[in-house]
């Protein structure tokens, strides 16, 4: 399991580009990052490498952010491969909440799953190991 | 016993020195028959039986709607409980209502007042008056009821709501007077538009008589074209018996203040002080002839002016400006009082969210629109759009349990919310410039 950085931004021009250059002059390195928008209000999550110091640093500047635990699963680079991995999680009934992916380098890709039980991320975990995906640590991102 | 039209077109020395003499008869009245004014005269050395012109009421104590609450539920109240024949409530929904008691004649003279716009726009037996103003302890439905029954017009006493219905009665019932809030009657307008209906071709208004909101001279325009009648506006409020008090006539600049009825002041609201005629302040109403409810300078928090001059209609009574606001956070969303308390007291409730809250508000298809913002709280799991829409569903049906009047609820970035001086700005009032 990893960190996740989540943002409550409005939705407003010029809210992103802002937040974008708070967490560079904190000298956070975003990997990922997605918007769940509504008209109002966007939900912004991010993938960075030190999700609790660019929390701090946010709440500081008067920010709403915390930071979530999200699955970061390695996946194979090719047609089927989220499938799969959905596949597994579906079978056991355990809903994702969110996800979203990310591709670090030509044959992997990483996806982040947010499951939507918390109880049951470690069970999802355990299965998704045993189906031979790598759920990925913060170090290994 | 002199005829209406006399009374209209007094003289302005009669008026002044009817008015010395009402005033003379309700301060003693007030102060023999309700405790409370027998203190606070007493207290501010006020002698009653010394007031010999109008400046003498200027050293008379104002009295607020927090002496009237106090005072709840018949301790302000000048005659025996036998001889109190209706009783009116605001409409505060929580913490303690204020009382408007009418004997008969109280009666008659609150219908007298209100069927003046009537007077001037001339309607009478061969009209029929829709009243959709709501009907109950508001002082509107019924005041308009009075009012419209003593001009001799026919009164359809439809009250408020289901608007299809109402443009049904307007269009077969040859409706000639529409009596609600402006806001409603843009509505039913628009709504007739949209059903095909144009007002302005089947409907066969002459006149609508539009209070308990304020609205612009451009929202009057509109309504005149949408509907081709005359909108006229009135005012009262349940503390000085409800609507009437002013009422406008068809030169539509400024209301006459029923000056048989009511002598007017306008004060600087910090200091108390009465302000020359023109200048804006707060209306300070004291009662002339009411024997349950009287009141000695009511302070109204009402912002308007005299109007210098004399009206070219020919009646002589003075007029006051149409209303700027109010003094105190006190909001009209559609119609309804809204008071900041109330929405604090349901905020409370809801541990999510902090207590810096805004209310904004819009006009939206002429109708008001009111959105809360509020922040969440630190612990509040903002990473789940979920959860988010949910607690403002929550929000938005407790306010709707309480207010009896919806209001959208957004949550908003923490500073997001205007702060000066540790205190929220909490009203934001937009609802006049989007009318421009």
């Amino acid at each position: 399991m990893i960190d996740q950085l989540t943002v409550f931004l409005e939705n407003s021009e010029g809210r992103l580009a802002k937040l974008c250059r708070d967490i560079a002059a904190a000298g956070i390195d975003m990997k990922a990052l997605t918007i769940a928008d509504t008209p109002e209000y966007g939900v912004v999550r991010i993938v960075c490498d030190d999700a609790l110091r660019a929390r701090d640093y946010l709440d500081e500047k008067g920010y709403r952010a915390m930071v979530t635990k999200v699955a970061a699963i390695e996946v194979p680079n090719r047609p089927g491969g989220l499938a799969e991995l959905l596949g597994v999680l579906d079978d056991l009934d355990i809903p994702v909440e969110y996800g979203y992916c990310f591709s670090t380098s030509g044959d992997r890709a990483v996806d982040i799953l947010k499951i939507r039980v918390p109880a049951e991320a470690s069970k999802a975990v355990f299965k998704l190991e045993e189906a031979g995906f790598r759920v990925l640590t913060q170090a290994e991102l | 016993m002199s005829t209406q039209e006399d009374v209209l077109t007094m003289s302005r020395d009669r008026i002044a020195s009817a008015q010395v003499e009402g005033i003379r008869k309700t301060a003693i009245h007030c102060y023999e028959d309700i405790p409370f004014y027998h203190r606070s005269f007493d207290e501010a050395g006020f002698d009653p039986y010394a007031i010999r012109d109008l400046d003498d009421l200027r050293r008379a104590p104002f009295v607020t709607k927090q002496d009237l609450r106090d005072n709840y539920p018949y301790d302000m109240v000048g005659v025996p409980r036998g001889d109190v024949k209706e009783i009116h409530m605001s409409s505060g929904t929580t913490g303690v209502a204020t009382v408007a008691a009418y004997t008969e004649a109280d009666l008659r003279a609150w219908a007298e007042c209100f069927s003046r716009a009537f007077r001037f726009a001339g309607v009478g037996a061969d009209d029929v008056c829709q009243i959709c103003y709501g009907y109950g302890l508001f002082t509107g439905g019924l005041g308009a009821h009075y009012g419209s029954l003593r001009s001799g017009a026919t009164v359809i006493p439809i009250s408020a709501g289901n608007t299809e219905r109402q443009i049904r009665v307007l269009r077969e019932m040859g409706t000639t007077v529409l009596e609600c809030t402006p806001s409603y009657a843009m509505h039913i307008a628009d709504t007739a538009l949209a059903m095909g209906i144009d007002p302005s071709k089947e409907f066969s208004l002459k006149v609508g008589i539009h209070g308990a909101e304020a609205f612009s001279d451009n929202f009057r325009h509109e309504l005149e074209r949408k509907l081709d009648y005359k909108v006229l506006d009135i005012y009262g409020l349940t503390e000085t018996g409800g609507p009437g008090l002013a009422v406008e006539c068809l030169e539509q600049d400024g209301l006459h203040i029923a000056e048989d009825h009511f002598y007017c002041e306008v004060i600087d609201p910090a200091t108390g002080e009465v302000l020359p005629d023109g200048e804006w302040g707060e209306l300070v109403v004291t009662t002339l002839d009411r024997e349950a409810s009287p009141v000695v300078r009511y302070r109204t928090r009402d912002i308007t002016r005299i109007l210098p001059g004399e009206c070219p209609c020919g009646c002589t009574h003075r007029r006051i400006d149409r209303l700027q606001g109010r003094t105190d956070d006190m909001l009209i969303i559609r119609g309804v009082n809204v008071f900041p308390s109330q929405i604090e007291n349901v905020m409370k409730t809801f541990e999510q969210v902090s207590s810096w809250y805004q209310i904004e508000l819009t006009t939206k298809n002429y109708l008001d629109v009111a959105t809360l913002k509020v922040e969440a709280n630190p612990d509040f799991d903002i990473d789940s759009t979920g959860a988010i829409e949910e607690l403002q569903r929550q929000i938005q049906g407790a306010l709707k349990t309480a207010l009896s009047v919806g209001i959208r609820v957004r949550l908003v970035e923490p500073m997001s919310i205007s702060r000066s001086e540790g205190k929220a700005k909490r009203i934001v009032d937009l609802r006049e410039e989007n009318l421009k």
